[in-house]
C-alpha cells in the first residue's frame, strides 16, 4: 500500500516536469486521415522531441465544432466548411493535407464491371434494380449480366465518404441533386445502410448482387473488387493512388482551397476522389504553438507525402503544393509572419 | 407478507420516526443526498438535451416532428416516426421471444432440472450477460444476417406467409434480425432475475398444490407462476430497458433505413442507432438539434413504459394478493 502510494506521487510530480519541457499540440476531427496523421505526429515528433500532438478522431463535423469553439488548437475536416459555417469561425484557413478516393465496389458472379455515369446515378436513384438492365449490359460488352437484383449499399453513420460520394453524384445527376442533393448524411431513395466501411464491406461481401461506396485506402487493403467510373471525359478510370492526384491536378485552386476535385477534368482524372484539410487559425494566439504548427505544416505538405502512398493516401500533386506553400506563408503569429526553420 | 423478492434493497425495515444522534441524521442527508443526486442528473441530462435541440423546434411543431417520416438532413426535414416505430418493433420482437424462452429456461432450472445442472447453467447466462454488444452485432453481422436471410426468412414466408409481417423481400437485415439479437442480449437479464424470483415462492406453496393432487405442470401454473408474476415482470421491464437503448448490436443489422414497413423483413431504423450514426458528422445545428429531440423522444418513450408496466406490476401484485388471501 505504501508503494503504491509512493508510485502514485512519483507520478504526479514526474507528469508536470515531462510536460513543461515539450509543447503539446491539441487537435481533433477527420477520422479519414487518422492513420496518416498519427504516423505523422509520432515522425515529427521523432524529429522535434520537444512538440507533441494529440490528435482526437472524433470525426469531421466534431472537429469543426471543437475548433470554431476554440477547445482545439487545429481541426481536421473531410469537407470544406460551408459560408455558414466560416461565418462562425471568420479566421479559418484550410490546408489541404492529401487526397482520398471513394470506390464502388460490388458483389456479383462477374468481374470488369464498369460503370457510366447515368447507370451509377440511376442505381442509386432506384431506377435500375436488375444486374441485366440494359444500361448496364450497354457499357460492359462481354459481360453477361444475370437476371438477379441489386442490392444498394451505403454508409448509415455520418461520413466524409458519403460526402464525396454524393458530391459527385450531384454533379453527374441533375435529378440526384434536386430530389436527394448532397451531404455527410443524405435522405437516400433506395438500399441498406451499413456502419462504417467495414459495415458496408460486411453487407456487399454477404449479400449476393450488392453494389456499395467504400474508401479507396480500405478497398486496396481488403482487396475489394472496385469498379472503374467514367470520368468528364468519357474514359472509364480505375481507383488508384495515381488516378486521384490526377484528380486534383485537374481543378483550378481558389485561393481558401474549398473546391470540390469530383468529376475533375483530365484523361486520367478518376472522378470521385477529394483532398482532406487540416484547419489553422489565419493568426495563432498562443506564439510557440502558432510557431510550432507553421513548421509543422511545411514539413507535413513536403518531407510528409513521402508517408501518404504506403498508406493508402494520394500525395498532393506538385502544383497543389506549390499554391501551399504561399498559404503556409501567410500565416501569422500574433500578427507577424514566421519564419520558417529548414527541414 | 413473506418477502417477495430478496434481489433488490427493497425488505423493508420500518424507519425510526426521528433520528436518534446526530450520526443517524447526518447519515441520513448524506443518503438523502446521494438518492436526490439522481434526480439532478436525470434532470441535467433533460436540459441539456433540451439546449442542444433547441434550434430543430424554430419554425417546427412537436406534433409534426413526432408524426413525419422524413429524414432528410440535406432539406433539413426531420420526422421521427420511423425511428419510433423501428424502437418500438424490435423491442417487441425482443420481448416475445425472450420472455417465453427466458422464463422457460428459469422454470427447467428452478423447477425441474437437475440439481446439479444448475450452476453451470446459471454460469453460461453470466457470461452472455457479459458479452459486449459490439460482439453481438459481429456475430448478428456474420452469422445470424446470413441464417436469416437463407432459412428462417425463407421458411416463414413459406408457411406463414399470408401474414403481412412475413411479406416482402428477404434480405436478411431488417426488424427481425434486430429484434432476435435484442432477444439475445435481454434474455440472460430476464432469464437471471426470475430465477432469483423463483427461488423466493415458498415451498409450502409448491408441496400444498403437491398435496392437493396437482401434477407437476399444475404445481407450477396453479402456485408457483402466480406468485412470481410481479417478479417476472419486473424482471421483463429491466430487460425492456436494455431493449430501448442498445444501439450498437441493432445498428449492425436492421439495415439503417428510415422507413415504416410493416414486414419483418424489412430494413428499419432505431432511435439509438441514428443518434449513433450520424451525431459525429452532422454539422448543421437544426441536424444536431434534430438527433437531440430523438433523444428526447426516447427518454419519453422510457419513461412512459416504466410507468405503465409500473402500473401493471402493481395491479398484477394486488391480484397476486388477493388470489393468497
Amino acid at each position: 500500500m505504501k508503494k503504491l502510494a509512493l508510485a502514485a506521487l512519483l507520478a504526479l510530480a514526474g507528469t508536470p516536469a515531462l510536460a513543461a519541457d515539450s509543447l503539446l499540440i491539441n487537435g481533433a476531427g477527420a477520422t479519414f486521415p487518422f492513420p496518416l496523421y498519427s504516423k505523422w505526429f509520432s515522425e515529427y515528433n521523432k524529429a522535434h522531441p520537444d512538440i507533441r500532438f494529440n490528435y482526437q478522431s472524433i470525426g469531421s463535423g466534431g472537429g469543426i465544432q471543437q475548433f470554431t469553439a476554440g477547445t482545439v488548437d487545429f481541426g481536421a475536416s473531410d469537407a470544406p466548411l460551408s459560408d455558414a459555417q466560416i461565418a462562425k469561425a471568420p479566421d479559418v484557413v484550410h490546408i489541404p493535407t492529401v487526397l482520398g478516393a471513394v470506390v464502388v465496389t460490388y458483389n456479383a458472379p462477374f468481374t470488369g464491371l464498369r460503370l457510366t455515369r447515368a447507370v451509377l446515378a440511376d442505381i442509386y436513384l432506384g431506377k435500375i434494380t436488375k444486374w441485366n438492365d440494359p444500361a448496364i449490359a450497354r457499357a460492359n460488352p462481354g459481360i453477361k449480366f444475370p437476371d438477379a437484383a441489386i442490392t444498394v449499399v451505403r454508409r448509415s453513420d455520418g461520413s466524409g465518404t458519403t460526402y464525396v460520394f454524393t458530391d459527385y453524384l450531384s454533379k453527374i445527376s441533375a435529378e440526384w441533386k434536386a430530389k436527394v442533393g448532397n451531404g455527410t448524411s443524405v435522405s437516400w431513395p433506395v438500399g441498406l445502410g451499413g456502419k462504417g466501411n467495414e459495415g458496408v464491406t460486411g453487407l456487399v461481401k454477404q449479400t449476393p448482387g450488392a453494389i456499395g461506396y467504400v474508401e479507396l485506402a480500405y478497398a486496396t487493403q481488403n482487396k475489394l473488387p472496385a469498379a472503374p467510373l467514367e470520368n468528364q471525359e468519357g474514359n472509364f478510370v480505375a481507383p488508384s493512388l495515381a488516378s486521384t492526384s490526377a484528380a486534383a491536378a485537374g481543378v483550378t485552386l481558389p485561393a481558401d482551397y474549398r473546391v470540390s476535385v469530383t468529376d475533375a477534368k483530365g484523361k486520367d482524372a478518376y472522378p470521385m476522389a477529394s483532398f482532406t484539410y487540416l484547419l489553422v487559425h489565419r493568426d495563432a494566439k498562443d506564439k510557440a504553438k502558432g510557431e510550432a504548427m507553421v513548421n509543422f505544416l511545411w514539413w507535413a505538405v513536403h518531407s510528409g507525402q513521402a508517408f501518404a502512398a504506403p498508406l493508402d493516401y494520394a500525395p498532393l500533386p506538385k502544383a497543389v503544393v506549390e499554391n501551399v506553400e504561399k498559404t503556409i506563408h501567410g500565416l501569422l503569429v500574433q500578427g507577424k509572419p514566421v519564419q520558417i526553420a529548414a527541414h | 407478507m413473506p418477502p417477495t423478492s430478496d434481489t433488490g434493497a427493497a425488505r423493508a425495515t420500518p424507519a425510526p420516526a426521528r433520528f436518534a444522534n446526530l450520526g443517524d441524521r447526518a447519515w441520513g442527508w448524506g443518503i438523502s443526498i446521494l438518492g436526490g443526486t439522481i434526480l439532478v442528473v436525470a434532470g441535467l441530462v433533460l436540459l441539456e438535451l433540451g439546449r442542444v435541440a433547441r434550434p430543430a423546434w424554430e419554425g417546427m411543431n412537436v406534433l409534426r416532428f413526432l408524426t413525419s417520416t422524413d429524414w432528410d438532413p440535406v432539406q433539413e426535414k426531420f420526422g421521427a416516426l420511423p425511428f419510433v416505430y423501428g424502437t418500438l418493433v424490435t423491442s417487441a420482437v425482443a420481448i416475445l421471444v425472450a420472455l417465453p424462452v427466458s422464463v422457460g429456461l428459469a422454470l427447467f432450472l428452478s423447477e425441474m432440472g437437475p440439481r446439479r445442472l444448475r450452476p453451470p447453467v446459471a454460469y453460461a447466462i453470466e457470461v452472455l450477460a457479459a458479452i459486449p454488444s459490439v460482439i453481438y452485432g459481429l456475430w448478428g453481422l456474420f452469422v445470424l444476417v446470413p441464417w436469416l436471410r437463407g432459412t428462417l426468412e425463407p421458411f416463414l414466408q413459406g408457411t406463414l406467409g399470408f401474414l403481412p409481417i412475413f411479406r416482402g423481400p428477404m434480405i436478411g437485415h431488417g426488424y427481425l434480425a434486430g429484434g432476435l439479437i435484442l432477444a439475445l442480449m435481454i434474455l440472460p437479464t430476464i432469464a437471471s432475475v426470475t430465477i432469483e424470483v423463483l427461488k423466493t415462492v415458498p415451498a409450502a406453496l409448491r408441496e400444498g398444490a403437491l398435496a392437493l393432487g396437482a401434477t407437476r405442470w399444475e404445481a407450477i401454473r396453479m402456485a408457483v407462476l402466480p406468485y412470481a408474476r410481479p417478479g417476472i415482470l419486473g424482471a421483463t421491464l429491466l430487460g425492456l430497458g436494455r431493449a430501448l437503448g442498445e444501439t450498437m448490436a441493432v445498428t449492425m443489422v436492421i439495415g439503417n433505413s428510415p422507413a415504416i414497413s410493416a414486414s419483418l423483413f424489412a430494413p428499419g431504423y432505431t432511435l439509438p442507432a441514428v443518434i449513433a450514426n450520424e451525431f459525429a458528422e452532422a454539422t448543421g445545428d437544426v441536424h444536431i438539434g434534430a438527433l437531440a429531440s430523438l433523444g428526447l423522444v426516447l427518454f419519453g418513450i422510457t419513461l412512459l413504459l416504466n410507468a405503465a408496466a409500473r402500473i401493471l406490476i402493481s395491479a398484477v401484485s394486488r391480484g397476486t394478493r388477493g388470489a393468497r388471501a
